[in-house]
Parts: structure tokens; sequence; C-alpha cells
């Protein structure tokens, strides 16, 4: 599919309720589940482990009694970059269209057979989103059992990151065509992390469709590159326009400071400019 | 037992010491290949980069002696384009510091991605709006070119110069050196702007970011035109090293102060540019994306202010003051400190383009990120630099490398 039909295709994104995460780390556990993560011996040290799906704790850093606590669940972005043209910070920088935008679903995909291993794509994306296979993978024995024949295991050297379950999305286009029908329903395509969460907090779907949930829960604006119109919804970096496709929604104020960096004063104009702007 | 091979009219030291010299140098470069060696068969899990570290010492490395190697092509320029005859005793040495620092990069390259069987893609894959994708093509062509300029030289050794063919190829390729020399120049300008371009262009790391002129951000021109500022001094820098250790005059100091001066004003036009850049990043840029400067010079062990100052003022304005200024250019001691100085500053300037952009958290609730290399990229970052001195070494011991060297010797 090419740039200039976009208008009408997918654009497939995700919101996640920050109010309702508990941090118990199920979609983390179902995505590396579903997607043939590796692990290693040894995953103390967490900036080389692999974790499609990380969730961070964030703290309003008060003292007690005033302690809150938010977990952050963040997979990759799938940013649609400057202008939501699809020059995502990762796909624009790398050297062999080893990681490319699918105009036809808003998916940032990697293909790991022609990835080569710079790495410029995990340099140039602000949300550490994407891993590096430091090691070959290993699973304990007779785990190979249990790994998911619809995704390929990536070799060492090669660059991964979340795909939106993909896999996923390319199955249910396959019954929908069995069945004889142009779409697929929303319930038919979900992530693994989206089913596995236990407290409903992340809901997935196109959010160029008025009857999707997604859309209805952030209610993107296509004229600022779907900029969410809830007033309590954000995206992470707003302001550096990558437009990522995952929402997050939070009643607390810290919480949606937190998604973005702020001089002094600016977060009381940018909250005052935006409750204006939804009156 | 060497001595036909030994420019004629050349004093070169007894074939022992200088064997026994390039087998303590070939000590350090065995170690650095036994590293090379291990990131090939295990993998880059021997290195200390992890995810937030994707680019670490190696990119730095690579990026600064391609900065340093960059009075290849500007020397280049000077000598064969803008007609600069009196530069034409330094241009082989240029030349020979070109190619070990462009077969160094590719080497480094070579090692640092993590499935080097395919380096081949970017070439057959290539995405035209990646910057690194212009630096392969411009970084390979280039190297073919200095190779094409090097080839000359290697055939004026004694021997080889006895072979009518050789003599007559030799001769030719001088004729058509000044097209070499403009293509030269050409893809550095673009390999070098490029280069600038890698971290210029990351959009989601507004320490590296830039605007800039159509696809180029202003890194683009700042990298072209610090490698032609600060190139030249360290070409210097290695004169006056050959010299030193040789105990000899090599080149004569008009020579060296022509160079010297024009590197001076290339480094004084390049600081006012680059703090033009820095005060427009910190009034206007990074506050535009939720940071103030000193969102990124605070709040860790090691990136301090102190580098913004040492990069542009210690490696920038001190270099250009000094090479600018007639009186303390001709003092050597000056001379020997601005060089260094210079060379000093655009390998920070690297550094700084390189590691600090990696270490910067950019959203609120990450954190610095510092990394200590590991042995085996500290010995495969050092395997070039044993390389490079036991090449230089052959190529003065058995080219004519410096015109001047018998007319100087016979002066002493």
């Amino acid at each position: 599919m090419t740039q200039q039909n976009h208008g009408n295709a997918h654009k497939f994104g995700m919101v996640i309720d920050l109010d309702k995460c508990t941090g118990c780390g199920s979609c983390m556990v179902a995505c590396m589940s579903e997607n043939n993560v590796p692990f290693k011996e040894d995953e103390s040290n967490k900036k080389d482990s692999i974790t499609w799906m990380r969730v961070y704790k964030l703290t309003n850093g008060k003292s007690f009694p005033d302690t809150d606590v938010c977990y952050l669940p963040r997979p990759c972005m799938h940013c649609g970059g400057k202008g939501d043209h699809g020059h995502s910070p990762c796909v624009s920088v790398c050297p062999a269209t080893a990681t490319d935008y699918d105009y036809g679903t808003g998916i940032v995909s990697q293909i790991y057979t022609r990835c080569f291993g710079c790495r410029y794509c995990m340099g140039a994306c602000p949300y550490h989103a994407r891993f590096f296979n430091w090691w070959d993978p290993k699973w304990p024995e007779g785990m190979e059992e249990y790994l998911s024949p619809d995704v390929s295991p990536r070799m060492r050297g090669v660059v991964e990151k979340c795909s939106f379950c993909f896999h996923r999305y390319q199955a249910a286009k396959d019954k929908a065509y069995l069945e004889e029908r142009d779409t697929v329903a929303e319930e038919e395509y979900q992530t693994a992390c989206t089913q596995a969460c236990p407290s409903g907090a992340i809901t997935f779907g196109d959010l160029n469709n008025p009857d999707h949930a997604v859309h209805q829960l952030v209610n993107p604006d296509p004229h600022h590159c779907g900029r969410p119109r809830n007033p309590k919804a954000f995206r992470l970096l707003e302001r550096l326009e990558t437009n990522p496709k995952v929402y997050y929604i939070s009643e607390r104020e810290w919480v949606r400071k937190a998604g973005d960096n702020y001089l002094d004063g600016e977060w009381e104009k940018a909250k005052m400019k935006k409750t204006k702007g939804h009156e | 037992m060497d001595s036909a091979l030994i420019p004629k009219g050349a004093n070169r030291c007894p074939f022992p010491v200088f064997a026994t010299g390039i087998a303590v140098v070939g000590v350090v470069l065995l170690w650095g290949v036994y590293a090379m060696g291990l990131c090939w068969i295990k993998g880059l899990n021997q290195t200390n980069m992890n995810d937030y570290y994707g680019f670490a010492l190696w990119i730095w490395a690579d990026l600064a002696v391609i900065a340093i190697g960059g009075g290849a092509f500007f020397t280049g320029l000077l000598k064969y384009v803008l007609g600069i005859d009196e530069l034409k005793n330094i241009i082989n040495l240029a030349v020979v510091i070109g190619f070990i620092c462009y077969s160094s990069a590719l080497l480094i390259l070579a090692i640092d991605i993590g499935q080097p069987l395919r380096g081949w893609f970017i070439f057959w894959h290539a995405n035209v709006h990646s910057m690194l994708t212009e630096v392969a093509f411009c970084l390979s062509l280039y190297f073919s070119v200095l190779t094409i300029e090097f080839i000359p030289l290697i055939l004026e050794n004694r021997q080889v110069d006895k072979v009518p063919f050789f003599h007559n190829l030799s001769h030719n390729m001088h004729t058509a050196m000044a097209v070499f020399a403009a293509t030269g120049a050409f893809l550095s300008c673009f390999h070098q702007g490029s280069l600038g371009g890698v971290a210029g262009v990351l959009y989601g790391r507004p320490f590296a970011f830039r605007e800039g002129l159509l696809i180029w951000p202003w890194t683009f021109f700042l990298f072209t035109w610090s490698a032609a500022a600060y190139g030249p001094c360290f070409t210097l820098l290695v004169a006056k090293m050959v010299e030193g250790i040789t105990r000899k005059k090599l080149i004569k100091d008009n020579v060296i102060h022509l160079l010297a001066k024009i590197s001076g004003w290339m480094i004084t036009t390049y600081i006012v540019a680059k703090i033009i850049d820095t005060i427009y990043w910190i009034a206007v840029t990074a506050p535009s994306l939720g940071f103030s400067v000193m969102d990124f010079y605070t709040d860790n062990a090691f990136y301090g202010i102190w580098i913004l100052f040492a990069e542009i003022v210690l490696g920038g304005i001190v270099p250009a003051v000094i090479l600018i200024t007639k009186k303390y250019r001709e003092n050597s001691k000056m001379l020997l400190l601005a060089i260094i100085l210079g060379v000093l500053g655009v390998c920070l300037n690297r550094w700084v383009m390189v590691l600090q952009v990696m270490a910067v958290p950019v959203m609120s609730f990450d954190t610095w990120a510092l990394y200590i290399p590991s042995w085996q990229e500290v010995a495969t970052t050092i395997l070039p630099v044993a390389y490079g001195i036991i090449l230089l070494a052959l190529a003065y011991r058995y080219l004519p490398m410096f015109p001047q060297e018998k007319e100087l010797s016979t002066e002493k």
C-alpha cells in the first residue's frame, strides 16, 4: 500500500489506562511468550535484556503519606514520525530498510533477516523500545516445544522490537479471507498484552475507526497527527513530534506531566491551553 | 639488510632496530586482532555496549579517525585544486594518514555491526533517507580515491620505480591527481557531513537534534568544516611526531607554518559557526522540546558543563588564536600545543556527538546511562593505532614520503 492512500487505511494503536495498571507484569510475560522473546540466565542487568513490553515504575517524588506510584507499560510506540508521514525516528535512519512503516496499518515492522545490526535505530528511539540480540537465543531444554510457530526467533546480532503482534493480524486477515469477508473485526485482532492484562488497562484497535474503543477513548485529532482530544489522555514525548500510536490515560495530573519534558512554568500553560481547547 | 629498498640518499635506522620497533607494536596489534576475533566469533556480547549504548567507543573512534584523517582531502584540495604548491611537501604524509584513518574506520565498522556478513546490505537494500547510507557510499568511494592517491607513492619505491611500466604509471597518475583530489574533496564533504547528520537528524534525541538546511541538519556542515579545519592539525602533529622519533627535520618550517595558518583560519570560522549553533540550540531548539541546557549537563557523574567549555574554548578558541597569530604559530612549543589541543578538541566533539547523545535521558522518568568499555572494545580501538604506526613506519622507511628530506639533511 502506498503513502497516497493511507488516509483510508487502518491505524492500529493502543490506549493504556495508567490508573488501572497494577504493575503486575502480565503484559510483559504474555508478550515474551507470544513473540518468542529470548531471555538470559541472569536478567539483573535491565540494560541488555529484551523486553518488548517494559513496565516502568514512576513516583510523584513526594514522601509518605503523599507518595503516589504509577506503573507505565511501554511497548514500541509505532511512531508515525513528523507530520505522521511514516518517517518514524527509527525507520528514517535504518540504512538497510530493515525497519519499515506500513501505511496500511501504521505498524513499524522489523525485518530480522535484513537487519545487519548497526543499531542506529536504537540510538534514534527516545523510548528505548528497541533491543539488540547481544547473544544467540537459548531456551531451557524442552522449552523449544512451547515456542510460537507464527513468530520467527531472532538470531544474534540483529535488532528486535514489539510488532503489535502483527502475526495475529495476518492470521485474522487469513480467517476473514477464508470466510469471504473484507474486514477484520475489532476483537479478531488483539495483541497478547491487551488480552493478558487482568485489569483491562490496555485497549487495542484501529484509531481511524470511530467504532473502535481506542478511538472513543482518546478521540484522536486527525488534523494534528492524532493528538488526543481527551484532556486526560497523552502520548509520551509529544513535543518531539514522533507521533506515537500508543496513548496513555490518567486522571492524575503528575502522571500526565511525566509523559513529557517541560521547562519551569510550561506545564501550567500547557494544561490551561489543553483545557481551553476542549471547552 | 634492506638498504636496496630505502630511498636514495635517505638515512634510516639499522634494520634490526626497525624490526624490533615493529615487533613491539605488532604485539599490540595482535592483541587487537585477538579481541577482534572474539567479537566476530562470540558476538558483540564481548563488549559492554547495551540497549542504551547501541553506539559506543567504536563509533566515537570511527568518527574521530575520519575527522582527523580529513587532512588528506583538505590538503589535497589546497594543493591540487587550489594550486598551493608548497603543500606538495606534506601531501604524501597527509595521504598516508588519510589512508590509515579511513581503512581503520572501515575496519571498525566491520567489527561494530552485529552481522558482519550482512554488511553489504547497506548497499543492496540502501535506504536513501538514512545518513548512514550516505556515509557508507561516500566512505567506501573516498577510500578508493585515497588508495588511488596512495598508489603513486608506493610506485616511487626505489626498486618498484626501476620497472618502466610502474615508473610511467606513477608519472601519469600524478598528472591526473587533480581529478582525484577534486573527487576526494567532493566525496569527503558528503561523508564528513553525513557523519554529522547521523546525530543531527535524531529528532527523538534533543541533545543531538539540530535544525538545518533542506535535508541536512547544521551538524552536517559543522562536521565537514571541522574535519577540514582540524584534519591538518593531525597531519602536522604526526609530522612533528615522525620528526621527533627520527630526530630529523623532514618538512621545512614555511610549509608547516602555512598549513598551520590555513588550519587556524578554518578553525576560527568553524568555531564561530559552532558557537552560533550552540547558542541557537541552547536558546531555541532545546527549550522548544522541553529541555533547558543544564538538563544535559547535570544529574550525572561525568557529563558536566566542563565538556562544552573544553570543546569550544580549549579545543576551539585557544588553538584558533594560536594558529592565526604569526608570533605564536612560529613558536614551536605554542604550535605543538595548538595542534594537540585542536586534535583533542575535534575528538571531544565527536565523543559528545556519539556518547553523550546516548547518555542523556529523554523520557522524564528515565535516568542517565553511563558506560565503561570492555577490554575487547579498548583493544580493538587500539588495533587501528598499532596498524597505523606500522604502516606509517613502513611508508617512511621505504617510500620517498618527504620530498624535502634530502635537502634538509644536506643543509644539516
